[in-house]
């Protein structure tokens, strides 16, 4: 063996295993305002993403042990999770998390090799697939009179019999739905915002919920799992084409702190566009790719077919990844340029 | 006085363990029996051997003479009888025996007849001469020839002048000793290289974490009629490295593919210093050097050690334990593994480590990358380690080299922060070395390419000639002046001075011989692979044992990925 023969002590596992940490933040905030509900979802994709993961690496031949213990699988089926409705039914989680794992994760070469973040692949084929189930989102406790138990959510996601008048009571559109919808029937924005699902900032709950996130983020910030590149320049995006539409036209579009403030902005700029593995490498790079994915999901939140744009807006950046790599590099010690001259 | 800092990028902190060695005061090792003196100690062409087998050699005698330009001779570290002259076991990442000379000590020490230089009478040239043959080579682990080194060459000077006694690799404390015991004789050999280099300002850099080598090198700097700056530098791996204790000290920069000269500074090693100054002062080829013995042994701690020492004998010193895995020359950044103990210490030898499964445990499998570019971050370089990797386990080479992996000095940094745990310097080395087999096999194949499309040419000329002199012979009455003027007319300027003599038709055609083969020449040049010319000769000694190195460096790259990878 040769040189060198220390290590850190660092390892994937430790590293996935401080981006569920920080993501604890986020549920906890997340039973506290919607209700345990998205305990049953959590727990759901992580028994599917697990055995996915254990199947498709017995089927590709590879040792279980150090990649099923690397956690990976575990953060995929969280991230997907935190994305989806909470009230969503069983199968939708399933085959979200399926499709994560086995498509997106190990057809593409398993750990490492993917090109796009699984969960935002298992995201995204949901919502084109099932539009209707993808919005049985439960209301903040703040605005349901009898909010669901554990037992009830979890009959609920597992197709049980539960009264649809409870069932009624406790779902409802989010603030970006009802933005959506409001817009679509002509309404200026000011008009939406009288609702009750809007607050001051953002959405009752769902501003505290994005502040969780913030706050998690910001751990892996400073623990340096991330770089502040991407998310920032993420927010930035956001903030940028938010504000500059809202300054046009405050009728129409959305303040950019509304737009900031949403949960999927919050997860997806310091959890997901900073995948390492299917995000830029070089630090121009990902201001590049994460301004770029702000600016995308604006623009599909305002023009496009969904109420949200950050799972759609990731995975375009993912695809520039290569380019903005090789555009990207950095000077190299002792050299006047850039590392790399893009061929020509 | 204190300066302003510059800090270089990257690096990493590291677990120092100075202190287990550098408690113990400094201790001469005994006479071995026998010493084994590898005639290849230093870069450049080995030496070459001025002595026979049975002849008796003193301390000090020469023993193989230096080879050119690029080398330095080798001599007997005491007194005894040549045993042998021939392939033994040598401390070499190849595992390969090599050359070596070896002598039965007689244990009467008895030293041949020597005496200072007055360096400052002599010619600079002569002076190089007289190091080069008195063996002065770097001793802070490149070895490269001093007297090289110490050439300003066409500059005529090299303003400013480094001693490097940044020591920054974990458990080493040879350079701390020295230092700290020897820090008047350092000096001395400063001044030498500064009279030699021309030098206006001379800078030691030591780690932060070396306080008495820094009072010690500070006082003794008092002493001087020159002024000496002692900076201590902070201590980050690999702050000792040659190009970033300059980024540290000046803020500038080595250009990628040139020396450090070119931007007028020159960096020695303290050692390498010190055994200047025995040379001038004491007339005393290097034939001793300081050795750190640590890791897994009772009592850690240096000696001052003659070249041609086997290992074992100074880990016995040191007090040798049970279950010890083997143990490295130079420190666990960038030491390498030892073949077996009986190899001898040689100029290169800073450290001997060690190893036991508490103190190295065996690395944990690699994982894929996931691109987390904390390599990237600590890599000195400042190059994009994961990109690298990704080449070099494809077999990429070309865009390897693109993204600059001639630069990659080999620190360990990126390996050493991957939480995927991937050899990744392994790889690099693995592609380094293939491109320079490429590279040798394209030159033979130039070579051959050559001499066949010179025969053709060759071939060609002499039917022209048959063919003009059958014309000039019909048309001799008429013009033959006028054409011997006009051939003469049409040859190249090049080899001018055999055209002035006597332009006869066989000089002619030794002229133009000679100008198209500095055509093919040229030719090849430009076709030559990027930015690994600067490296030779430095790496002409890799490039000699690359056959080798191969199979083995493969089988080392491709293990972790596919073998622990996969199912066993
Ligand atoms: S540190 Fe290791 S896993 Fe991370 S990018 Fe570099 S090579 Fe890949
Ligand atoms: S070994 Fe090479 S690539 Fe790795 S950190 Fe050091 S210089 Fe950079």
């Amino acid at each position: 063996m040769p040189s060198p023969f220390i290590l850190d002590r660092s390892s994937v596992t430790q590293v996935m295993a401080w981006v569920l940490a920080a993501l604890l933040p986020g549920v906890a905030a997340y039973v506290w305002l919607f209700g345990p509900g998205i305990l049953v979802t959590l727990a759901l994709a992580t028994v599917t993403a697990l055995a996915a993961e254990a199947a498709m690496l017995k089927a590709r031949g590879y040792p279980a042990k150090p990649f099923l213990t690397d956690l990976s699988a575990i953060v995929t089926a969280w991230l997907l999770a935190l994305s989806l409705p909470a009230l969503a039914p069983w199968w939708l989680i399933v085959t979200g998390t399926l499709f994560a794992i086995v498509v997106a994760k190990h057809l593409y070469g398993g750990l490492g090799q993917n090109i796009f973040n699984p969960a935002m692949v298992g995201y995204a084929v949901l919502i084109v697939s099932f539009p209707v189930q993808m919005t049985q989102w439960s209301g903040p406790l703040a605005l349901t009179e009898t909010p669901l138990t554990l037992a009830q959510s979890a009959t609920v996601i597992f197709g049980g019999d539960v009264p649809k008048t409870t069932l009624d009571a406790v779902t409802m559109a989010t603030p970006l739905d009802a933005l959506r919808t409001g817009l679509l029937q002509q309404l200026t924005v000011d008009e939406i915002m009288t609702q009750p699902i809007f607050s001051q900032f953002g959405g009752v709950g769902f501003e505290w919920l994005a502040a969780a996130f913030l706050l998690g983020g910001l751990l892996l910030w400073a623990l340096r799992i991330i770089s502040w590149q991407v998310p920032l320049a993420f927010l930035a995006g956001i903030w940028l084409a938010a504000g500059f539409l809202h300054f046009f036209d405050a009728g129409r579009f959305g303040a950019p702190w509304f737009h900031l403030f949403a949960p999927s902005v919050m997860l997806g700029a310091f959890f997901i566009a900073t995948d390492p593995v299917s995000g830029a490498t070089t630090p121009r790079g990902k201001l590049i790719f994460g301004f770029g994915a702000g600016l995308l999901t604006i623009i599909i939140r305002t023009w496009g077919g969904y109420p949200d744009g950050v799972a759609f807006a990731i995975l375009l950046m993912n695809l520039s990844v290569p380019l903005i790599d090789q555009y990207t590099q950095p000077r190299v010690y002792g050299t006047s340029g850039r590392g790399k001259e893009p061929p020509a | 006085m204190s300066r302003k800092l510059f800090k270089f990028k990257g690096g990493v902190h590291l677990s120092e363990h100075k202190a287990e060695s550098n408690a113990r005061p400094l201790h001469a090792a005994p006479l071995p029996g026998k010493l084994v003196i590898p005639l290849r100690q230093h870069i450049g062409n080995p030496a070459k051997p001025v002595v026979e087998v049975g002849e008796r050699v003193l301390k000090g005698q020469m023993i193989g003479a230096a080879d050119g330009y690029i080398s330095a001779a080798v001599h007997a570290s005491s007194s005894g009888i040549v045993t042998a002259i021939g392939p033994a076991a040598v401390p070499h990442i190849s595992g390969l025996p090599d050359l070596c000379i070896t002598i039965e000590t007689d244990g009467r020490d008895e030293w041949i007849a020597h005496a200072p230089l007055d360096y400052q009478a002599m010619a600079a040239a002569d002076l190089r001469m007289k190091l080069r043959d008195m063996g002065i080579a770097g001793l802070g682990g490149a070895v490269f020839p001093s007297a090289v080194k110490l050439d300003p060459g066409a500059a005529h000077s090299c303003p400013t002048l480094i001693i490097n006694g940044g020591e920054c690799e974990p458990w080493i404390t040879c350079d701390d000793m020295l230092m700290r015991n020897r820090a008047g004789e350092i000096l001395q050999g400063v001044a030498v290289m500064r009279h030699l280099l021309g030098s206006t300002e001379i800078l030691v850099g030591i780690e932060d974490n070396k306080p008495e080598a820094i009072a010690a090198m500070q006082a003794a700097a008092q002493s001087l009629d020159f002024a000496v700056e002692v900076v201590a530098v902070p201590a980050i791996y690999p702050a000792g490295g040659a190009k970033q204790m300059i980024e540290t000290l000046t803020g500038k920069q080595v250009p990628s593919g040139k020396l450090s000269t070119d931007i007028g500074i020159q960096v020695f090693n303290v050692g390498t210093a010190y055994a200047l100054a025995c040379a001038v002062h004491h007339g005393e080829p290097l034939i001793s050097r300081l050795v750190t013995v640590t890791g897994h042994v009772l009592r850690p701690q240096n000696f001052e050690v003659l070249i041609g020492t086997p290992m074992h004998t100074l880990i016995t010193l040191a007090g040798e334990r049970d279950d010890s895995t083997g143990a490295l020359m130079g420190g666990p950044m960038m030491g390498m593994p030892m073949p077996d103990l009986e190899v001898p210490v040689v100029k290169a030898t800073n450290c001997i480590l060690v190893k036991s499964n508490a103190l190295f445990p065996p690395l944990p499998k690699a994982l894929p990358c996931i691109r987390c570019t904390r390599c990237a971050d600590v890599c000195p370089a400042e190059l994009q380690p994961q990109e690298l990797f990704r080449f070099a386990k494809t077999g990429d080479f070309g865009r390897a080299q693109e993204y600059h992996l001639f630069d990659c000095i080999e620190c360990g940094c990126c390996s050493y922060v991957c939480p995927s745990h991937i050899p990744l310097v392994d790889f690099y080395r693995y592609a380094k070395s293939e491109i320079w087999a490429r590279e040798k096999e394209k030159r033979a194949a130039d070579l051959a390419r050559e001499r066949h499309e010179f025969r053709e040419f060759r071939l060609a000329r002499e039917k022209k000639e048959k063919a003009e002199k059958l014309a000039a012979k019909a048309q001799a009455a008429r013009t033959q002046a006028g054409l011997d003027q006009a051939k003469r007319a049409e040859l190249p300027a090049a080899p001018a001075p055999e055209l002035a003599t006597a332009p006869s038709d066989a000089d002619a055609k030794k002229a133009l011989i000679a100008a198209a083969l500095a055509r093919a020449q040229a030719k090849k040049a430009e076709v030559a692979p990027k930015n690994t010319d600067h490296l030779l000769p430095a790496t002409q000694r890799e490039i000699e044992e690359i056959e080798a190195r191969r199979a083995k460096i493969h089988e080392l790259a491709r293990q972790p990925l596919e073998s622990e990878e996969k199912k066993p």
